[in-house]
């Protein structure tokens, strides 16, 4: 009886063998526990409805994908890809929300020769000096956003602002990056502890400033807590509010209209007017009752590269998706997007507002764009 | 840097002082008292938002979100203790530690499955998004000053309670020598359960005037629960006095440090050496004083034991 279980099992495993070779495989990290679950929450429904816009197939092989929650810590971030790399041995990681915990993992994952791909992070080091060839970001590098926003700032004569943004590596990044484009008076540049919840303090002394106009930067639940103490202490009387990263897609059911007419910028937006986006958003929203995040359009368009790298190379293979993924070319939400040498998007970035739509729910709408296919400022000094 | 600056960021400061008051009183006296360790404090916070926040919502009417919100927070506490904590009074501070953290991670997954991962949308009704000219030429928030009112008179009904009434007496004996008060007559389980429970309810206070203000989303009561302790240990353990002190103190030198501690580094630094400086050691003040009054007072600045 065993030896029959035995040769029954074998006969299984040469049958599935060669459907197994057609499965790609991929682990997509992101934080789905924590105060910040609700971006890898959104994450998560854009991959699985980019899955089921493609009926379950990546380039025509079955697709598999493994979430894994790196609950906002590099070390965890670590194990779970050395787990995704070494014994789920996945063709792609992905995901990442965070630049410490990208630049955690980006060694492990890309030289064990498997794809990288971020949905998200896009620290200055894997754009420069530390880049690889195996890595692909799907979102932007993390000071092109704000150089946007100061571009655009600049171009409309504001005389002076006033800035603000948590105190850690990406808050001062930020505020670099707006400084590489605007070139006019800072009125005052402000370091708030990262994770604060009461800006009260911060408003008195912007109150007696009184600049021209204010630019900050705070992600997440800070964002919710900075906009609603901004309006609740009537500081659009003194100062005019631009923001980066600060309103969006996840901060927005919590605002509703204190949000309205705060203006910032992006690379995404969900009234962008190509086929691809107006499929995605019209879908999230009928399948999970709201707007999509941007956080969730890049995670749809990482799935959607991963596609058109196997479409276009035919194979899983690292170095031929490497190849066609290089060229450039994807599909996205965000239009046919172009890869720069080191292999973070070439693309333009739009000056959105905060409206309602027809429906009276709040959402963003571009107002002009800011940048033309804008590549980053490290592209020179990244050596494969 | 003007006189009226520094004047309105000392109501911000007290704003924040006696927020922080609500949260450490009931947990100066869980520890005080009661003698358990309980970091779950935090969840009450988040309960007190969340409570006023959806009845709100389910209402349309703010004012009924905060009235409900404070039996909500009391009856959670209440059954909080009768569940679990009275089982932990005979064990050490190491169990204790461990059950109410796991409690942190119970009551956060808890709001989660209940309400979603995103923050509640919660907001100021019209009559209270005004503003009051607190000095020439300086508009305050209503709400704030509310905020401010509404903490200085639970910190009145609990001092009044505790020094003028006889279940107050009953309190500060059980502070003093829980056995001996046993011993007298006095029904100290019953007495725990309804200090914890008030205590419970007090953070639920400070949670419901949090919610407008700031993002109601789970955890977020414990950025306040590290700070009450540095309260509690400030004020000395299980005095609400020296609670109430030691919150004001705090607020202050937690918000006047913060904004103004840069600017001044910018004086005798320079400018980027400031700013990256001034923030760091601003969210260390309150922490350094901590550290000061344990060097000269290590039973704090009001000991409640004798």
């Amino acid at each position: 009886m065993k030896k029959v279980f035995m040769i029954a099992a074998m006969a299984t495993a040469v049958a599935m063998a060669p459907a197994n070779a057609e499965t790609v495989k991929i682990g997509y990290m992101t934080t789905l526990s924590g105060g910040a679950g609700i971006i890898g929450k959104q994450m998560q429904n854009a991959v699985e409805l980019a899955l089921e816009h493609k009926g379950g197939k990546l380039g025509g092989m079955d697709a598999e994908v493994i979430f894994v929650d790196d609950q906002r810590k590099p070390d965890v971030a670590k194990q779970l890809a050395n787990r995704l790399v070494k014994s789920d041995r996945v063709d792609v990681v992905a995901g990442v929300i965070w630049s410490n915990l990208l630049m955690a993992i980006h060694k492990p994952v890309t030289r064990a020769d498997t794809l990288l791909i971020s949905s998200n992070a896009g620290p200055s080091p894997i754009a420069g000096e530390e880049c690889h060839e195996n890595f692909f970001s799907m979102s932007w590098q993390n000071d092109q956003t704000p150089e946007a926003m100061g571009k655009y700032m600049q171009d409309a004569g504001i005389k002076s602002v006033y800035l603000m943004a948590p105190n850690y590596q990406a808050g001062k990044d930020m505020l670099s990056g707006f400084k590489r484009y605007y070139t006019g008076e800072i009125a005052g540049e402000v370091y708030t502890k990262l994770g604060q919840s009461d800006f009260q303090a911060e408003l008195s002394a912007l109150r007696a400033v009184a600049p021209e106009t204010t630019m900050v930067f705070q992600p997440g639940g800070m964002g919710i807590n900075f906009v609603k103490q901004w309006k609740q202490a009537g500081m659009d009387g003194v100062s005019k509010l631009y923001q980066v990263f600060t309103v969006d897609g996840v901060s927005l059911p919590a605002l509703k209209e204190t949000a309205l007419g705060i203006l910032g910028t992006q690379s995404w937006s969900p009234d962008l007017d190509n086929d691809i986006n107006k499929k995605f958003v019209a879908d999230y929203k009928a399948k999970f009752g709201g707007y999509p995040s941007f956080y969730a359009a890049q995670a749809y368009d990482t799935i959607m590269a991963v596609d058109h790298a196997i479409t276009t190379s035919g194979s899983k293979d690292t170095d031929k998706m490497r190849a066609a993924l290089a060229k450039g070319n994807i599909p996205t939400t965000r239009g046919v997007l172009k890869m720069n040498s080191n292999h973070f998007p070439i693309q333009n970035f739009y000056l959105r507002d905060t409206v309602l739509d027809a429906d009276g729910v709040v959402t963003s709408k571009v107002l002009s764009t800011v940048f033309t296919d804008h590549a980053d400022s490290y592209a020179a000094s990244c050596k494969f | 840097m003007t006189l009226t600056l520094i004047l309105e960021q000392a109501f911000n400061g007290l704003q924040a002082g006696v927020t922080l008051f609500l949260v450490a009183a009931g947990l100066t006296l869980i520890l005080g008292i009661m003698d358990v360790v309980f970091l779950a404090h935090g969840a009450q916070v988040m309960i007190g938002a969340y409570a006023a926040a959806a009845i709100a919502a389910a209402t349309g009417n703010f004012y009924i979100g905060l009235l409900l919100a404070v039996p909500v927070t009391f009856a959670s506490g209440y059954l909080l203790e009768f569940l679990l904590i009275r089982h932990l009074y005979r064990r050490d501070h190491m169990d204790q530690v461990l059950a109410t953290f796991g409690l942190i991670l119970f009551f956060n997954e808890l709001i989660r499955i209940g309400f979603g991962p995103a923050a509640l949308y919660s907001d100021l009704p019209p009559s209270l998004s005004g503003f009051v000219e607190i000095l020439p030429g300086t508009p305050y928030p209503v709400y704030r000053l509310g905020v401010i009112l509404v903490g200085l008179a639970c910190a009145i009904a609990i001092h009044m309670f505790v020094s003028r009434t006889r279940i107050g007496a009953m309190v500060r004996a059980g502070a003093n020598n829980p056995e001996m008060t046993a011993a007298l007559g006095i029904n100290i389980k019953i007495l725990f359960r309804f200090i914890f429970a008030t205590g419970a309810c007090f953070a639920g206070v400070a949670g419901m005037m949090l919610g407008p203000i700031t993002a109601v989303q789970p955890g977020m009561g414990e950025p306040h629960l590290i700070l009450s302790l540095v309260v509690i240990i400030i004020g000395g353990i299980g005095s609400v006095r020296g609670a109430f002190i030691a919150a004001i103190i705090v607020g202050l030198v937690d918000t006047l440090g913060r904004v103004f501690l840069p600017a001044m580094l910018r004086l005798v630094v320079d400018q980027a050496t400031a700013d990256g400086a001034g923030p760091a050691v601003a969210s260390m003040l309150v922490y350094i004083l901590m550290a000061v009054v344990l060097i000269f007072r290590p039973t704090g600045l009001f000991p409640a034991k004798g």
